[in-house]
């Protein structure tokens, strides 16, 4: 089988239009969406909210979304507001 | 849950659950930030703070009428830059404190979110104070406020948030219920993502918090005693007192409540407290002060006094005073129900009470204490430190103030150095989870990081030992006015008593005990005792085998400790340097003791053991301590020359067992192991030829040596749980303990070169070693083998096949003990070798029913050895350079 994958860089300095363009990629996408987080220090509110977003967009969709080098400080946040098992992770 | 869930509209429960959505990602993504970030962010909201210290106190006051304009303002600075100035070089993220020496490291971890409740008598002050802490500590905080406290309570977080935000906290980090009801309270207090319930304020709120199953920093109401000892300085208590009691109209919760005046200075201190501006109340004033200000049906204050002037409660109560009045004194004769004026009253009214000593006065300070106050806060003005002591012991508050006054003092940093805060535990007495003034401490998760430490290990022996043949002729050196020689009637007819005491100098008066020729009992030691006593000993020899030695220490420590009790001595231990037992320091008598050994096994002379035979229930009982080590060893081979070739063959193998045991000891060490090998080597060579010729003196020294150098290792490793087998054992069927000790051994390396059921905790090893160290035994013994497994199993060969040229039974059977005596007996060897101290540094934890599979192992005995034999050293001389 094979899986047509999106990858997406995400930039660390704007994450939340980065995870906008996710979402608008979510529309067209054939399998799974790879966002590369390995640029991003942190993130903000704004971005966390984004992301749960995406993950209710994708959900829908019954698009897997997955999180590429996303650093461990960034995980724990997402593990603080449950977001983990809502994305797949990749190293 | 589900009940105030019913009870709230679902617009608010939306509402409730955005605000702790937004303070739950808020408090996720602090966990990013570094110490330097947040201490970025503190000082510009403590800095907003204190412009805003002002604005605030007015807004409290226009909203609660209650306390006073400037102390408010006062309060707002001091939650600002007291506080600021205590947490900012405190350490609250990542790492914050270490103790090299211990290897442990405390690390921070937020809470997440709090949901703090804040009171109507500190609005703004403990917004402000709460919320730098938060900050510091990287959490998020959802305020309630009191109903009545709430547009001020609400600007004051507006203003440390848009502080926060803008110096790059999280967005939401701080949001405040606009309006709240005790249903909202409820439902936040109990969701799920709420870490902790901060809640400052009256005991009904605190109560809420706690009933709600979430972990609650509840601080409770107070009642402040205050003891007026005559030695005080009495203008500076009364204007303290003054200053405290009528700070922010008396609102802080840890202000005085009573002040006990001892009765020679009771008089003066009224004087004092009316030239200030107080008003005396007369018996009718003070009775109807007290049914006006507290409830009667409740016995709590009204809350309409809260908070108020003098002048305004004296109206309230249609007092004639002076318009200048600060304070309203009600003189009150008893605390409790009758005495409305004794509880808690966070206005400007004051209780006396004259006390007629300073028993009566401490006496009701604890009724004060007692009355609604448990917990809080308590003060005393007195000189006298003995006084003081005595009141900080007697008081059950978490802030004891001395010499100043409570309010303030109690609020930290400004009277004290106690840390500055806005929220007091009262601990357990209050109903309160602790007694600190809640800091930025009571706001982290606080995580230790423990490293692997090792413990300290030693080597000690005794600092004279005298070894090869003529040793004893070393006595000589050995001044003494009275020496006992503490021996038994084999030695006597050998005549290695006449040998010794040819070599103690002619001065010496010399004195023969001769015990019997068993293991020591109780009975014996006690003998022997009595004669060291008749004849003043200044020095003991002992002259026989282990059974001599160890019956000559224990006499030792019972002539120079009398007090020593050997039931107590002898009380179980797992660790030798933690055990509860220390034996006597003090000492009535002593006596230098030295030990000449005469067999070649136990090496009591150099060992800190000595085992006593308790009869009465059929056991050994070891003794162990440095104190009983004899203070010289002499191993003279000569006089092991007429030890009988059993004899020469069980301690011999009793030797071995040591080496052995010490060798694989969870307490073994480089030290004790280089000795432990030595001797295993000695012994594989030797012990054969010492048994086949008993002549022959080489072997006989290099095995007297053996079994010294093996004690040294034994002494500080510990054996292990072949001793633990042999002792019940031997106790319960009379077996001698070097045999006893044989007929194990070979089960017992099996047992531990396995793999164990429970591992020993060993701190000072890495991993299981124990079959590795059996295989460098077998190494060092050239026996061959390519795999672990191979060489343990050659050394159990070889080890069976020793055993069977010194013919050593091979099974319990073979002594004619029959399967149901041994079975019978069963239940009780497992307990009383479980018991045996000596198995605890054994390196494989055995279970009870290992002890019993090892006891049916020898029962049942060791197969037919198949080794080659060892390759060894040929002389002496090779011996002592390997
Ligand atoms: N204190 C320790 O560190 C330690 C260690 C192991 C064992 N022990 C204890 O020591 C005791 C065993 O001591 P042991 O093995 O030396 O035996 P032992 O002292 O009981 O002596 C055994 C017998 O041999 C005789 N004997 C001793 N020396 C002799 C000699 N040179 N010639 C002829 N006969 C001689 C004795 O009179 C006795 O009858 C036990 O109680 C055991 O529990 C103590
Ligand atoms: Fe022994």
């Amino acid at each position: 089988m094979t899986v047509n994958a999106e990858w997406l860089e995400i930039d660390g300095e704007r994450v939340v239009q980065g995870l906008q363009a996710a979402r608008e990629t979510l529309d067209t996408a054939q399998g799974d969406v790879v966002l590369n987080f390995s640029s991003v220090r942190r993130i903000d509110p704004n971005a966390l909210r984004a992301m749960e977003k995406l993950a209710g967009l994708a959900d829908g969709k019954a698009v897997k979304v997955v999180l590429r080098g996303v650093n461990v400080d960034i995980y724990k946040v997402l593990k603080l507001v449950k977001l983990t098992s809502r994305f797949s992770f990749l190293a | 849950m589900a009940e105030i869930v019913a009870s709230l509209s679902e617009e608010r429960i939306a509402y409730l659950e955005g605000l702790v959505s937004q303070a739950g990602t808020a408090a996720a993504v602090f966990t990013q930030y570094t110490q330097e970030d947040v201490d970025r962010i503190v000082k510009p909201m403590v800095l907003a703070g204190l412009e805003q210290a002002q604005y605030l106190a007015r807004l409290a006051i226009e909203e609660t009428h209650l306390g006073v304009v400037e102390d408010k303002a006062l309060k707002n600075m001091v939650a600002t830059e007291f506080v600021y100035n205590y947490v900012k070089d405190k350490r609250t993220v990542g790492t914050i404190r270490e103790f090299p020496e211990r290897g442990v490291v405390e690390v921070a971890e937020p809470i997440g979110v709090i949901f703090s409740l804040t009171p109507i008598t500190n609005p703004t002050s403990t917004v402000l104070f709460k919320c730098i802490m938060a900050i510091k500590t990287r959490n998020a905080v959802i305020f309630s406020p009191h109903p009545s406290a709430g547009h001020c309570c609400y600007e004051a977080v507006r203003i440390m948030h848009e502080a926060a935000v803008k110096h790059g906290a999280p967005e939401g980090v701080f949001t405040c219920l606009e309006s709240q009801t005790l249903q909202d309270n409820a439902y936040l207090m109990r969701h799920k993502d709420v870490g902790l319930i901060d809640a400052t304020g009256g005991p009904g709120m605190v109560k809420a918090a706690y009933s709600s199953g979430k972990p609650a920093l509840g601080v409770g109401p107070g009642n402040t005693p205050v003891y007026l000892e005559k030695t005080a300085d009495l203008n500076m208590a009364v204007v303290d007192i003054i200053t405290s009691k009528t700070f922010d109209n008396g609102t802080i919760c840890a202000s005085e409540q009573t002040v006990v005046i001892d009765d020679e200075i009771y008089d003066s201190v009224l004087q004092k407290f009316s030239d200030l501006g107080a008003h005396i109340c007369n018996e009718k004033e003070t009775e109807l002060l007290g049914r006006t200000v507290i409830d009667p049906n409740t016995g709590f204050m009204q809350p309409m006094a809260v908070g108020q002037k003098a002048t305004d409660i004296a109206r309230m109560v249609g007092l004639k005073v002076k318009p200048k009045t600060k304070l309203l004194i009600a003189p009150i004769q008893g605390v409790g129900p009758g005495y409305p004026l004794s509880v808690e009253k966070l206005f400007p009214v004051l209780a006396v009470y004259r006390a007629k000593s300073v028993n009566e006065a401490l006496t009701v300070c604890v009724d004060v204490n007692h009355a609604g106050g448990i917990g809080h806060t308590a003060v005393i003005f007195s000189r006298n430190d003995e006084i003081i002591q005595k009141f900080g012991e007697l008081m059950n508050a978490g802030r004891i103030i001395v010499n100043s006054p409570g309010s303030i003092g109690a609020l930290g940093g400004v009277y004290n150095d106690m840390v500055p805060t806005f929220s007091f535990g009262c601990g357990t007495g209050g109903g309160n989870s602790t007694t600190d003034n809640v800091n930025v401490y009571n706001y982290l998760n606080i995580k230790r990081v423990a490293r692997r430490t090792q413990a300290h290990m030693w080597f000690r022996v005794p600092n004279q030992i005298y070894f090869n043949m003529n040793a004893v002729e070393n006595l000589r050196q050995f001044t003494s006015r009275s020496t006992v020689i503490i021996t038994n009637p084999a030695m006597e007819q050998i005549g290695h008593v006449d040998t010794v005491r040819r070599h103690i100098p002619a001065e010496t008066l010399v004195h023969v005990s001769v015990i019997p020729d068993a293991e020591p009992e109780v009975k014996v030691v006690m003998q022997g005792v009595e004669a060291l006593n008749f004849y003043k000993a200044d020095q003991i020899i002992a002259l026989g085998g282990g059974s001599v030695i160890d019956a000559a220490k224990i006499m030792k420590l019972k002539y120079e400790s009398p007090q020593a009790d050997l039931e107590e001595l002898a009380a179980p231990f797992l660790d030798l340097r933690k055990r509860v037992v220390q034996y006597p320091t003090e000492k009535v008598a002593q006596a230098r003791l030295i030990a000449i050994s005469t067999t070649s096994g136990t090496g009591s002379e150099v060992t800190p053991f000595a085992v006593l035979l308790d009869k009465e229930h059929g056991r050994k009982v070891t003794l162990a301590d440095y104190s009983l080590s004899p203070d010289v060893a002499i191993v003279d081979p000569q006089f092991v020359m007429s030890m009988p070739r059993g004899l020469t063959a069980d301690t011999g193998v009793d030797c071995l067992t040591h080496a052995l045991e010490a060798g694989v000891s969870i307490f073994a060490s480089p030290y004790t192991d280089s000795n432990a090998m030595q001797a295993i080597r000695m012994v594989f060579k030797f012990l054969p030829i010492a048994y086949e010729h008993p002549g022959d003196e080489e072997a006989r020294t290099m095995m007297h040596n053996a079994a010294c150098i093996a004690a040294i290792a034994f002494s500080n490793a510990s054996v292990g749980v072949n001793h633990a087998l042999a002792h019940a054992f031997g106790a319960r069927f009379g077996v001698a303990h070097g045999r006893a000790n044989a007929l194990m051994l070979p089960h017992v390396i099996a047992f531990n070169a396995g793999v164990p059921t429970k591992f020993m905790p060993s701190p000072n090893q890495r991993g299981y070693i124990a079959h590795k160290k059996y295989a460098m035994v077998a190494d060092l013994l050239g026996l061959g083998g390519q795999t672990i497994e191979e060489k343990v199993k050659n050394l159990v060969a070889a080890t069976e096949q020793l055993l069977d040229r010194l013919a050593i039974p091979r099974s319990i059977a073979e002594l004619g003990i029959s399967k149901e005596e041994f079975e019978q007996a069963m239940p009780e060897l497992v307990k009383i070798a479980f018991d045996d101290p000596s198995w605890r540094s054994n390196p494989r934890m055995p279970l009870l029913s290992e002890l019993a599979e090892l006891f049916w192992s020898a029962y049942r005995g060791r197969s037919l050895p198949t080794v080659a034999k060892a390759s060894q050293p040929q002389t002496a001389e090779e011996w002592s350079c390997v």
